[in-house]
């Protein structure tokens, strides 16, 4: 299935040996070549596909072990939804840990997940909280799982003087806030970067919640850019290029989003775009790929 | 008020060498809101002296306090009458102060002979490299270096050799790296390595006994080339390369997931057989140089009992099987080291590893390097994944490698005192 030449995709680290290539090209053009098609969510559901039919894998049903997987994988989606309410600049949660967890099959084709968990608030408090979730898997293609959740005292944290401020700061600045690779490599950013990439996290966890599946383990890997939208309206508005890891299948997915944040209305995703990596095929278009 | 805090800094300043004698800390267990509530209370009472090291309490964790040594029997008095349980977690803060004083001196001094190293930061290959011609020269009596053959790209493969003498000890065998974008674990395996020496120069239980019976290989970079890679800054998204970098079938896509190509279930279900994928497994079992390097080279030793391998991230202590959801022979023995290791680890900062399994607490995997040494009759196999759980993930920062290290090599000597006190 493609897609037309104009979509971009990422030239990510595949880079082939210097020694191979002439001329000492720069790779940074993200955008593809004439010739390269490519080919959008082709990748990922190349990937899902492969993993799926390649596994054989019964998924457990009833009480299932808290440490295992299939029930840590349900409660980071569920956690994924609760920063999607509740997350901000200044409030990130995390799983902690799973406590209790059953998983049963549902009439109209989907797994139902019960579960019960804590969850840690990363950015500020490191507060621990614990939830309970109802998460609900279709079978359905394209179809994001739905996620009933409730926590205890959440209102503890409040980060009202830290969102307003940071708000009124970079709303009111002459100069768009623009920067690259948050945290960098060695894990350090700098702390006015902090609540950007707190935000990166909750907008992240948007895409992330809605591309879940059973077989899907999501985490935000890294920001590699973030740049300050000029606006009319009352929101800091943010396009970012994200990096997602799929502990799964070991992925790097690369995402590009725009973002508006206020204190009012907390965090919205307006759009969101995969870059695929490029170019896949072994051969010109026309040929089949090897198996 | 001033003066009164003058005056009190002025004391402590002269007093600070035994101001904790005799404090203790306590690990606190809430297991009711009524308990939180008692907790909050006692962390208003600023009178008490009371210092909180957990802050927001939960019924979901311990919280862990030192208490003053004149405050002792009051507050273990108040919890008792409020039934909030709890335990002596270290039972004279003033002597483990001591005891790291002592260690961080000495430290110091293993610094200079390793001309200063920083461990808690992230170094290049040649850096690493550079510390193991150190290390070795500073404890030549002790380790050498192995050079087991060279990479893809012709980088030497080397691993320290720990050992007191003798021919062809039994052998415990750990590496780090094989996954290019893990830094924490060769960073780990770096401090590690040093901390073996120095635990064993110093005469620290239990490296000269588990050294008196068995031979430490570690190696620190299993896999250079993609390490090399992972530090490019020339392009972008370099930092998160995984695999080797050896040319493939499709010439855009190098490199083979070296944890997928070891020859146990090769070809299974849990890697991928696309030259573009992260955990692609390459077109045959061992076709990678590296795997069969480390093959090679266990195979040839012939006497290894124990496997080790560390990655990133997630936070998980597992053994084998990863093909196959069947236990191992072994399993009960081996859930049950790793669950006493797990404590180890996590008495030092609380930091909480999951054991299990490699295909129960990951996912199916096939080509796993601890598979292949469990099936070559390796009893004691572990694969752990260090620090975080997703907040950083590979971009884990620096400022945490020596607590990672350092709760790991609670595990790992914990670990290795049980191998080598249940030799088959």
């Amino acid at each position: 299935m493609a897609k037309p030449v104009e979509n971009p995709c990422v030239r990510a680290y595949y880079g082939v040996t210097v020694s191979l290539r002439g001329g000492g090209a720069t790779e940074q053009n993200r955008n593809c070549s004439r010739r390269e098609l490519c080919v959008s969510t082709l990748l990922l559901q190349t990937l899902m596909n492969t993993f799926l039919h390649a596994t054989e894998l019964e998924m457990a049903t009833g009480e299932l072990v808290p440490t295992h997987f299939p029930a840590r994988r349900a409660a980071k989606v569920a956690v994924h939804y609760l920063n999607t309410r509740h997350g901000s600049p200044f409030r990130v949660f995390g799983l902690q840990q799973v406590h209790k967890a059953t998983a049963e099959d549902v009439d109209a084709g989907g797994r139902k997940y019960s579960l019960d968990f804590s969850a840690t608030e990363w950015a500020r408090s490191k507060s621990v909280f614990r939830c309970s979730a109802v998460v609900l898997f279709s079978t359905a293609q394209k179809t994001p799982p739905d996620v009933q959740l409730q926590c205890e005292d959440l209102q503890q944290i409040n980060t009202t003087p830290q969102e307003e401020a940071f708000y009124h700061r970079y709303s009111t600045s002459d100069s768009p806030v623009s920067a690259l690779d948050i945290p960098d490599s060695h894990g350090n950013m700098s702390q006015e970067m902090e609540p950007f990439w707190h935000l990166a996290g909750v907008s992240a966890s948007f895409i992330m919640l809605r591309e879940s599946s059973e077989n899907t383990e999501f985490n935000m890997a890294q920001v590699a850019s973030v740049t300050q939208q000029e606006t009319s309206e009352k929101q800091l508005m943010l396009k970012y290029h994200l990096l997602l890891h799929d502990f799964v299948s070991q992925e790097i997915l690369h995402w590009q989003l725009l973002s508006s944040w206020s204190p009012e209305r907390g965090v919205r995703v307006l759009e969101t775009q995969f870059l695929p990596k490029c170019p896949q095929a072994t051969g010109p278009p026309s040929s089949t790929p090897d198996q | 008020m001033r003066l009164f805090i003058a005056v009190f800094v002025l004391l402590v300043a002269v007093h600070c060498e035994e101001l904790f004698n005799g404090d203790q800390v306590l690990r606190i267990h809430a297991e009711s809101k009524d308990h939180i509530q008692v907790l909050k209370e006692l962390e208003k009472d600023v009178d008490s002296g009371l210092d909180f090291w957990t802050h927001g309490f939960s019924t979901e964790r311990p919280v862990d306090v030192r208490v003053p040594h004149a405050s002792l029997y009051a507050v273990k008095d108040f919890l008792k009458e409020n039934n909030i349980s709890f335990a002596v977690m270290i039972n004279n803060v003033q002597e483990l102060l001591d005891r790291e004083r002592a260690e961080m001196v000495s430290n110091t001094e293993m610094e200079r002979n390793t001309k200063s190293f920083n461990f808690a930061a992230y170094h290049d290959l040649d850096t690493i490299y550079s510390f193991m011609d150190t290390l070795v020269a500073s404890h030549s009596n002790l380790i050498s270096k192995v050079k087991i053959g060279s990479t893809y790209e012709n980088r030497p493969m080397y691993v320290l050799k720990f050992s007191t003498g003798g021919e062809n000890k039994p052998a415990i065998w750990i590496d780090a790296g094989i996954h290019a974008r893990e830094w924490v674990s060769h960073a780990s395996a770096v401090w590690i390595a040093d901390r073996i020496a120095t635990d064993f120069k110093e005469n620290r239980a239990p490296v000269p006994d588990v050294l008196s019976k068995m031979d430490i290989y570690l190696m620190i970079v299993a896999n250079p080339d993609g390490y090399v890679f992972s530090h490019l800054t020339v392009r972008p998204f370099h930092r998160l390369w995984r695999k080797s970098r050896s040319v493939t079938s499709n010439p855009n896509c190098p490199g083979v997931d070296l944890n997928r190509n070891f020859d146990a279930e090769f070809s299974g279900p849990g890697a991928s057989d696309d030259p573009c994928a992260e955990d692609y497994r390459g077109p045959s079992a061992h076709s990678e140089i590296e795997v069969t390097n480390i093959v090679d080279f266990i195979l040839s030793h012939g006497n290894f009992k124990s496997f080790m391998t560390l990655h990133a991230y997630s936070q998980l202590l597992m053994y084998p099987y990863g093909y196959t959801g069947s236990n191992a022979p072994d399993q009960p023995e081996l859930h049950d080291v790793a669950t006493q290791a797990n404590k180890a680890l996590n008495s030092w900062h609380g930091t909480i590893y999951k054991v299990g399994s490699i295909f129960h607490t990951i996912e199916q995997a096939s080509g796993a390097s601890v598979d292949w040494a469990y099936q070559h009759g390796i009893k004691y196999c572990f694969a752990f994944e260090l620090r975080d759980t997703g907040e950083y993930g590979f971009l884990l920062p620096a400022d945490q490698i020596v607590s990672t290290a350092r709760e790991t090599w609670f595990a790992l000597r914990y670990i290795m005192q049980y191998v080598s006190d249940h030799p088959y």
